[in-house]
């Protein structure tokens, strides 16, 4: 069989030939030498290779990319030839004795840490230049051959075991036609970073990297999630055609982009997007969002030494609310802790890490890390309407606690002279069933919900949807699911608030019928499936799918009512 | 010779007008450049110096030079801060 299932992740297919992408070990070891001068030559050697290799990466990006992307090439080429860099590395050989890759690292070293400590964050990125640098030297000096993501200049599937956020970063739209990876879900930082650069994108294909050889041809597709080694003519042909017809509905779609979200029969709802970084906003904006409904502030954490500054939180905010211009823009506090994990907090590692020591429970007890996120998304709040959510709240406690040290900031905030907004709308995820159930007590206080569906479902279930052997219990349609989601949006009608769905069943074209029949206000999904979601709503009659999440209230399985969904479109 | 700047660009000194301050410096051989800011002096023929300075919009920053071309290597940095928009001069 040429034909591999893995977990569609990003839509879309494409055709070309594979880039096995892999991450070689830079493992470093100090070693005495005999003849430092012969380290040192080899050390200028390999600093000439990698300027040879930057000039022609430089002069390409130079052609195809424009002056702008060129310039990063530019300042490499300048670090290789910087003698604050080069002098100190020769000297430290000479001095101690020691190899050239080992002495290397170790100046190159404190440059990074230097970088990483500055108050700028444009700065402070620079400490990633640094590093790619010095693993460009460093390949040539322990003769490791590497070609970066970013160096790709044909066009290809990038197969990869996995995909760090540095490679997704590098990875050219122009070139990389697609990617599939070994490991990863529909939720995984390489998915959702797929569906924000719109490649098509098959993950969690278990074998595949020992099954391909670079320049095998295959085909990726990112709708059904399969992917094809090899393939015949005829396949070839096939899948083009599929290709044709999806572009001809992609044209659809696009023709909604700035349209309301309106059923058949007249009810509004919004249709907002998930987004990790500031940079995601463009594809909002693209697809016709109508808000940011998640705005997932991790990644601000993630990736670096040390925690990120007010400064650094206050820009990033700030950047995607005033790019929303005016429209809502949900931002939820930092949910890290258990299997998320931040190196630089040095948190105990953890039995059940699910049911651990993780998101408002880290940050109501490391207010120091909270505080300052709230004084930033506070200072912010003064560029357009920001919202707030608290994920996993577990007790009304929990959220009365948070709310207090916002308030405490807020007004010292006020009282240094700062601006800050009169009208934040205050919401907390609903992802435990505690909460879910509660839902009347809390709709009392809080201005929303929004709801996780999935860690609520991975709760109700009692099942860890990353371990296999458990993950036939992850059930959007499971009847009790659908009752928890009923029981927290009447909550919130009850009160004249409003409920969000942030998890994946909210741009699931299965669960979209039910969730406009149990009267969800706000869905929020990847921003590339706000299109086909407004599409298929204004197809819908909401009262005729009052009926039929009724009806699937009563069943008994997911099963059945996927069926019933199934069969209104039959 | 010596003259001072006020940064005006909103990013500080970034990498593109680093490096073109770095490649003019380094035009002038017989001639040493530096950049003097926040009590700190760091030759101006390296990225890496001039980088570490961290600047920022609204820092001050002093170029020096020193040698046989110190006038046409100061009027030819002066260019480059005024084009690139990083600075305007601090009287």
């Amino acid at each position: 069989m040429n034909k591999i299932s893995g977990i569609a992740a990003s839509a879309g297919i494409a055709v070309a030939r594979a880039f096995i992408l892999e991450h070689p070990d830079y493992t470093i070891t100090k070693t005495a030498v005999q003849d430092a001068e012969a380290e040192v030559a080899k050390l200028n050697d390999a600093l000439a290779k990698s300027k040879a290799e930057l000039q022609v990466i430089k002069e390409r990006t130079l052609a195809e990319l424009g002056e702008k992307k060129a310039e990063i090439f530019e300042s490499h080429l300048l670090i290789l030839d910087d003698p604050e860099l080069i002098n100190p590395v020769a000297d430290k050989i000479r001095e101690e004795s020691v190899n050239a890759d080992y002495a290397l690292n170790e100046v190159a070293g404190q440059f990074i840490e230097m970088f990483e400590n500055m108050k700028s964050a444009y700065l402070q990125e620079r400490a990633a230049d640094m590093r790619d640098v010095t693993k460009r030297v460093l390949n040539h000096l322990l003769g490791i051959h590497y070609v970066s993501p970013a160096e790709i200049s044909e066009e290809v599937i990038v197969i990869a075991l996995d995909l760090t956020p540095s490679d997704t970063a590098q990875l050219n739209r122009k070139f990389v036609k697609g990617f599939t990876t070994n490991i990863g879900g529909r939720t995984s930082h390489s998915a959702i970073m797929a569906r924000s650069l719109e490649i098509p994108a098959v993950v969690g294909t278990k074998d595949i990297l020992s099954r391909v050889k670079s320049g095998d041809l295959i085909i990726v597709d990112g709708l059904n999630g399969d992917v094809l080694i090899n393939p015949s003519e005829a396949e070839v042909a096939e899948y083009t055609k599929m290709q044709e017809a999806y572009d001809l509905q992609i044209a659809e779609w696009k023709k909604l982009r700035d349209e309301p979200t309106v059923s058949a029969d007249g009810k509004h709802v919004e249709l907002a997007a998930n987004i990790g970084t500031p940079n995601d906003v463009n594809g909002v904006i693209e697809n016709g969002g109508e808000g940011v409904g998640l705005y997932r502030t991790e990644f601000l954490y993630m990736g670096r030494d040390k925690l990120p500054s007010e400064e650094i939180q206050y820009n990033a905010y700030r950047t995607v609310i005033e790019n929303m211009k005016g429209k809502p823009v949900v931002v939820r506090t930092l949910d890290i802790g258990g299997d998320k994990e931040l190196p630089y907090l040095d948190l105990p590692k953890e039995m059940n890490p699910f049911l651990g020591f993780r998101a408002i429970r880290l940050c109501l007890d490391r207010q120091d890390i909270f505080r300052t996120q709230l004084r930033a998304l506070l200072r912010a709040s003064a560029h357009g309407d920001l919202r707030i959510m608290f994920p996993m709240i577990a007790t009304l406690g929990e959220f009365r606690a948070a709310r207090d040290l916002l308030l405490e900031e807020k007004e010292k905030l006020r009282g240094e002279g700062h601006e800050v907004s009169d009208s934040i709308q205050l919401g907390i995820m609903v992802e435990i069933p505690s909460t879910a159930v509660l839902a009347d007590q809390f709709a009392k206080e809080v201005d929303f919900f929004s709801i996780g569906t999935n860690d609520l479902i991975q709760y109700t279930m009692a099942a860890d949807r990353m371990n296999e052997r458990v993950s036939y219990l992850y059930q959007p349609y499971n009847p009790a699911i659908l009752r928890l989601i009923k029981i927290v949006i009447d909550a919130a009608h009850a009160e004249g608030k409003w409920t969000g769905m942030c998890g994946e069943m909210a741009g699931d074209s299965t669960a979209i019928p039910l969730l406009l029949g149990l009267g969800l206000d706000e869905f929020s999904m990847s921003a590339t499936s706000i299109l086909p979601a407004r599409s298929q709503i204004s197809k819908l009659s909401a009262a005729d799918m009052k009926e039929l999440a009724a009806k699937a209230l009563q069943m008994g399985t997911a099963e059945e009512v996927a069926a019933l969904v199934h069969s209104i479109n039959a | 010779m010596q003259k001072t700047f006020r940064i005006i660009d909103e990013d500080g000194i970034h990498a593109r007008p680093a490096t073109a301050l770095v490649n003019t410096a380094t035009k002038f051989k017989g001639t040493e450049a530096y950049a003097e800011a926040k009590g700190k002096k760091v030759t101006l023929k390296s990225i890496l110096g001039v980088l570490s300075l961290g600047l920022e919009a609204g820092d001050t920053l002093t170029l020096i030079t020193e040698g046989s071309e110190e006038v046409e290597a100061l009027s030819a940095l002066q260019e480059v801060m005024i084009k690139e928009g990083l600075g305007e001069l601090h009287e």
